[in-house]
């Protein structure tokens, strides 16, 4: 038994030698170790051996399972590994194909500025109002402290519905009616963006429909130097930490005083910033304040105003105001990086 | 308004002070410098010569052979084309080596074989501005006066040597339509003194009130009508002088007395009428226009006039629209030898609504419309007069006629200090305050312990409270003196409101799913308010009162029309291929004749047309379908944390087939949007390939939109997945027997879907297969094989009975 099993051994180990693929190597693996195979058979003789033989054969039995053991696996990872390289050898692709990607569209560009501009006022505690764009002329004008006959309002200007109702040409009228349904409370601190209308004919720097940010704060002892303090804020985070801004004295019938601001700006292609014209602002005139309910004496509070196409234009350098209302595919989706 | 500094610096000087540096510090002050003009455009070597001798060209019929002295001591031979050359003419004479505009040089030339030693030139030639000369300069030569300097350069005698600054006022700084107005501005900005030009009127002859009587009517529209009456004048050219400043200015020279009315106008920005005081009469009135009378105007117009507006007659007969124009039939003409001189103050509101009622603005209802200036009417006449005395010959009669009302008064205004400087956020003292209202020429009191009283000049209407003065204060301290601060006070916080996170959650899904957000016109033709009416149903559009044009005349009541016409312009730029949305207003009438407010609703506008193609190698393009716009739709609903009803539907403007009108589960009773296949027709008339628009009323959404997301705990127990395939008739909704299944199935049903639908040659023509997978569980336990069945069973029979489903096996 002893010499079966050494012999046993012996031609495994060399058919082992010249086995070619994994499935040669696990007929061979059945042939000599399945449930029917050459070492089960013998040892099925065990029976028959005598107390002293059996456990000698018996390990010698097990040391010739585990070198067959030993030779099987050998074999087969290696096989594995030859199996894994040609897969990986044939395997190739293109990597500069184009992949599949997320669909992507675009954020109109104007509503990219006022929501890049919202957040920013979001972030120093202002609340966002809205208003209807068909709006009185009390709200409008009147309470706005351009009563009926005067200089700056021009009939011309605006898109009248009725004597009384007009496309709003501003949204200050949603200072005024948030003002109005504060009913006295402080602090108001509002910012109002959104579409606003003048008769203007149509050409590359004017639209008879555009938008406007403008924000609104009222509360004791606002100050002129917080407007501007403000203002400096906004645009150093809208323009980035280098700008600067100056005010210029100058006039809107709904402030006093009021000023006109230059931001430092450098446009697309020059190589030094220059002082270019953005927004409007002032001192909430004290008329506007007592219409709206709001002791002069009390409060004071600022306003100003931004035009979203403007900012919009500078910032990526667009010469025509029409693209923003063309809709045109190629002009939109290159505003898809947000 | 145009500032000339050669003529500003007659009454404030500007020595050390460029025209740029000038225009910066005015700017920067509040009156914004839209332009310097150098009047001179490139004249250099050009002086004034005298023509002695004039001969023909041997060889040419239209030359000219002049002899001219031009002061040097040796005459030049000049050849010269221009009709009106002639000997004994003061005239501009472009030397050899000198540069006339363009940078045109002279030099030694010979034309026709004879020599000629530089060039007589025109006005034209010499860079002015041909709109603003005299008519008798607009051709040939310039003829120069009688009395001008032999040798002197031309610069000097036209005044090119000046830059003119073009003011662009707010409509609160009308005091700076004038040129002493801009002279206090310069002033009080530079420090400076203001020097007023004398007025050393001498009266001769009768008294005025001898010669005409004024009689106001409507002392409400005109608080001041005075007159001066000039006899004896000769109408002729106003001085060069005179001529150079209006035409600095802007205006035109005409002839002495119109010249000397304009220029005192633009002195003192008081608007002057001169009347032919024989064709006027002598009784002069002030009215108001009667139904039914005429006028024609200096401009040859025949103006119908009603009694809104203001006349002023002479022998109660229409001689000029006050504050406006003159009439033709008393206008000052060559003959005229007397004057009767107008200067008044008119109700600006009077004034613009007249202008704006005849379509008629002039340089004098531009100033009357923003209130002139009472204290200046008096002194613009006598100054007026003095000129016309001094350069017309005439002779001033005693006196002036005159009816006013009521008084000229100084307002004086308080103003606190620690106000002031609370207001600004400024340390400012007294002192300087003070330097500053000597700067601006207002005089100031004190008046109690930190306030001071302002007395304001009548040249200045504009300031009328404290705050004015708090803003003179401040930009004559400069604005760049204001600190910067941060504002003082209880924090506040700041947050999108619900509608408003709405709105910006529906554009990030919807760009993300590769829509791109369009922005349209918010009005429209009126045929496009025809198109969809789901939500304007029984509403009028609402139409503007005065309409650029036909196409913009009405509100949009609808999104999709725009959007259309944004898919055209896309279409005629070869994009077939689009995915558009929109968030915009739309807005409603219930009124037939607009009154009140119209409704105003958000809506938000989809359209998909033409193909999508995947962006890979040999990806095929597919159409785009009506499920992708729902997929769309129902994608923004999910994100809302909102689920949708959509039933069949045939809105306006829809393919019957193919459409749905949308409801809400949380609302199922309320139409919130409509969406599906564009109308073929409009399809036509929109030049589309098929087109898949929907539009959904976000005011509709808010309210039950984006809810707290309820967590459910994961399942314990395993779920079970039966299929069924059912045959039933084509116009069965899946829809329907999904609700149905959903009814029948019990409690376990866990989710049921359909997961494809086949029509073809296994089915019946008017049948249709769908296969539904129902998913079971029962969250307490495993379930049994037989209670799956049974309640499947009941789903089969449920949809037996209800559709004449027939099971598939």
């Amino acid at each position: 038994m002893r010499e079966r099993l050494e012999q046993l051994k012996q031609e495994a180990l060399e058919h082992l030698k010249s086995v070619a693929d994994a499935k040669q190597l696990d007929e061979l693996r059945v042939k000599y170790q399945g449930k029917k195979g050459k070492l089960t058979e013998i040892l099925r003789g065990m029976g028959g051996l005598s107390a002293e033989e059996r456990p000698v054969i018996g390990q010698l039995a097990n040391e010739v399972r585990d070198a067959i053991d030993a030779a099987v696996s050998s074999h087969a990872e290696r096989f594995e590994r030859e199996e894994t390289e040609r897969r990986l050898a044939s395997e190739t692709i293109d990597v500069t194909l184009p992949g599949r990607k997320l669909p992507r569209g675009a954020v109109h560009p104007l509503t990219q500025v006022i929501q890049e501009i919202e957040e920013i006022f979001i972030g120093m505690g202002y609340q966002i109002a809205e208003g209807p764009e068909v709006e009185t002329d009390y709200h409008n004008f009147e309470a706005l402290n351009l009563p009926k006959d005067h200089p700056a309002r021009d009939m011309q200007d605006s898109f009248y519905i009725t004597e009384e109702l007009l496309l709003r040409t501003h949204t200050s009228p949603v200072q005024v009616r948030t003002m109005q349904s504060m009913d006295g409370e402080v602090p108001v601190k509002v910012i109002c963006p959104g579409k606003v209308y003048r008769r203007d004919d149509d050409d590359a720097t004017h639209s008879f429909q555009f938008h406007q940010i403008e924000g609104l704060v009222i509360g004791k002892n606002i100050r002129m130097s917080d407007l501007k303090g403000t203002l400096l804020t906004f645009m150093q985070k809208l323009f980035g930490e280098d700008t600067q801004i100056r005010m210029r004295p100058s006039f809107f019938p709904f402030t006093e005083p009021s000023a006109e601001v230059d931001v430092t700006y450098k446009k697309k292609g020059a190589t030094e910033p220059s002082w270019l014209e953005v927004l409007g602002c002032g001192m909430v005139h004290p008329r506007v304040l007592e219409m709206s309910g709001y002791d002069p004496e009390q409060y004071s509070g600022f306003a100003f105003g931004i035009g979203a196409e403007r900012i919009a234009m500078l910032k990526y350098g667009i010469d025509d105001i029409r693209h923003f209302y063309n809709n045109d595919e190629r002009f939109l989706k290159q505003f898809a990086r947000q | 308004m145009k500032v000339s500094t050669q003529w500003l610096s007659e009454y404030v000087s500007l020595d050390g002070v460029t025209p740029e540096e000038l225009a910066e510090k005015i700017t920067r002050s509040g009156i914004e410098i839209d332009e310097i003009e150098q009047r001179n455009q490139g004249v250099t070597g050009v002086v004034v010569g005298y023509v002695k001798h004039k001969e023909k060209h041997p060889d040419a019929d239209k030359l000219n052979v002049c002899t001219v002295d031009v002061g040097s001591g040796e005459d030049l031979q000049i050849v010269c084309g221009a009709k009106n050359v002639d000997a004994g003419q003061k005239v501009p004479v472009a030397v050899v080596g000198a540069v006339l505009p363009g940078d045109f040089k002279i030099k030694n030339a010979k034309l026709r074989g004879v020599a000629s030693q530089g060039m007589i030139c025109s006005a034209k030639e010499l860079g002015m501005n041909d709109k603003l000369l005299p008519k008798d300069q607009q051709e040939g030569i310039l003829v120069l006066p009688e009395g001008t300097e032999i040798g002197l350069p031309i610069t000097h005698v036209l005044g090119l040597d000046d830059a003119v600054l073009e003011f662009d006022l707010t409509p609160n700084r009308s005091d700076c339509l004038s040129m002493i107005g801009a002279a206090y501005e310069t002033a009080a900005i530079l420090g400076r003194d203001v020097k007023l030009p004398a007025i050393d009127l001498i009266e001769a002859g009768g008294s005025a009130s001898d010669k005409v009587g004024v009689t106001v009517e409507n002392g409400e529209l005109c608080s001041h009508y005075a007159i001066r009456y000039i006899s004896g004048v000769k109408i002729g050219p106003s001085p060069q002088w005179m001529q150079n400043r209006l035409m600095a200015a802007g205006v035109r020279p005409t002839n002495n007395v119109v010249d000397i009315t304009n220029y005192v106008m633009l002195e003192c920005g008081q608007p002057l009428h001169a009347f032919d005081a024989d064709k006027l009469g002598a009784n002069i009135g002030v009215r108001s226009a009667r139904e039914g009378e005429v006028l024609t105007t200096l401009d040859g117009q025949e103006r119908k006039l009603d009694p809104s507006m203001l006349l002023i007659t002479g022998e109660d007969r229409p001689a000029a629209l006050a504050g406006v124009m003159g009439g033709l039939e008393t206008e000052v003409t060559e003959s005229t030898v007397n004057i009767a001189l107008e200067s008044a103050k008119f109700s600006g509101a009077s004034v613009r609504k007249t202008s704006r009622k005849l379509g008629l603005r002039s340089e004098a209802s531009l100033r009357f419309e923003k209130e002139v200036d009472p204290s200046a009417v008096i002194a613009a006449l006598d100054r007026a007069a003095l000129l016309l005395a001094r350069h017309a010959g005439g002779s001033v009669a005693h006196g002036i006629v005159e009816q006013r009302s009521g008084s000229i008064q100084e307002k004086t205004i308080s103003l606190s200090l620690p106000k002031l400087n609370a207001y600004l956020g400024t340390d400012i003292s007294m002192l300087e305050v003070k330097a500053i209202f000597a700067r601006l020429n207002f005089k100031c009191a004190d008046s109690a312990e930190g306030i001071i009283d302002v007395q304001v000049p009548t040249r200045r209407g504009d300031i009328t409270r404290d705050v004015d003065l708090i803003e003179e204060a401040a930009r004559i301290h400069g604005y760049d003196n204001i600190p910067t601060t941060v504002i003082d006070g209880p924090t506040t916080p700041g947050a999108y409101t619900k509608s408003q996170a709405v709105r910006l959650n529906i554009r990030r899904t919807l760009t993300h799913g590769g829509f791109h957000e369009a922005i349209t016109y918010s009005f429209t033709r009126p045929e496009n308010t025809e198109l969809f009416r789901a939500f304007s149903a029984g509403t009028n559009a609402v139409p503007l009162a005065m309409p650029m044009s036909e196409e913009r005349s009405v509100l949009r009541t609808s999104l999709l029309p725009m959007l259309l016409e944004s898919s055209e312009y896309n279409r005629n730029r070869k994009n077939a291929d689009l995915s558009l949305f929109e968030i915009g207003k739309v807005f409603h009438s219930n009124e037939q004749k607009v009154t009140v407010q119209p409704t105003e609703l958000t809506m938000l506008g989809l359209l998909l047309t033409g193909s999508k193609t995947e962006d890979v190698v040999g990806a095929q393009p597919r159409k785009v379908d009506f499920f992708d716009l729902k997929g769309a739709v129902e994608s923004v609903l999910a994100e809302l944390g909102l689920e949708g009803q959509y039933r069949a539907d045939a809105p306006d403007g829809f393919h019957p087939g193919r459409s749905a009108s949308l409801y809400l589960n949380q609302s199922p009773d309320k139409r919130v949007g409509v969406l599906g296949q564009l109308h073929p027709q409009l399809q036509r008339d929109f030049d589309l390939e098929d087109t898949y628009v929907a539009e959904i009323c976000l005011d509709e959404l808010y309210a039950a939109a984006m809810p707290e997301i309820e967590y459910r705990e994961l399942p314990r127990y395993p779920s079970a997945q039966r299929d069924i395939a059912i045959v039933v008739d084509r116009s069965v909704e899946a829809g329907a027997l999904l609700s149905a299944a959903r009814a029948s199935a019990g409690e376990l049903l866990e989710d049921v879907r359909v997961f494809d639908v086949y029509t073809g040659e296994h089915v019946a023509s008017d049948k249709k297969s769908v296969a539904i997978a129902l998913t079971y569980r029962n969250p307490e336990r495993t379930l049994t094989d037989e209670e799956v069945a049974q309640a499947q069973q009941n789903v089969v029979t449920a949809l037996e009975q209800t559709f004449a489903a027939e099971l598939r096996k």
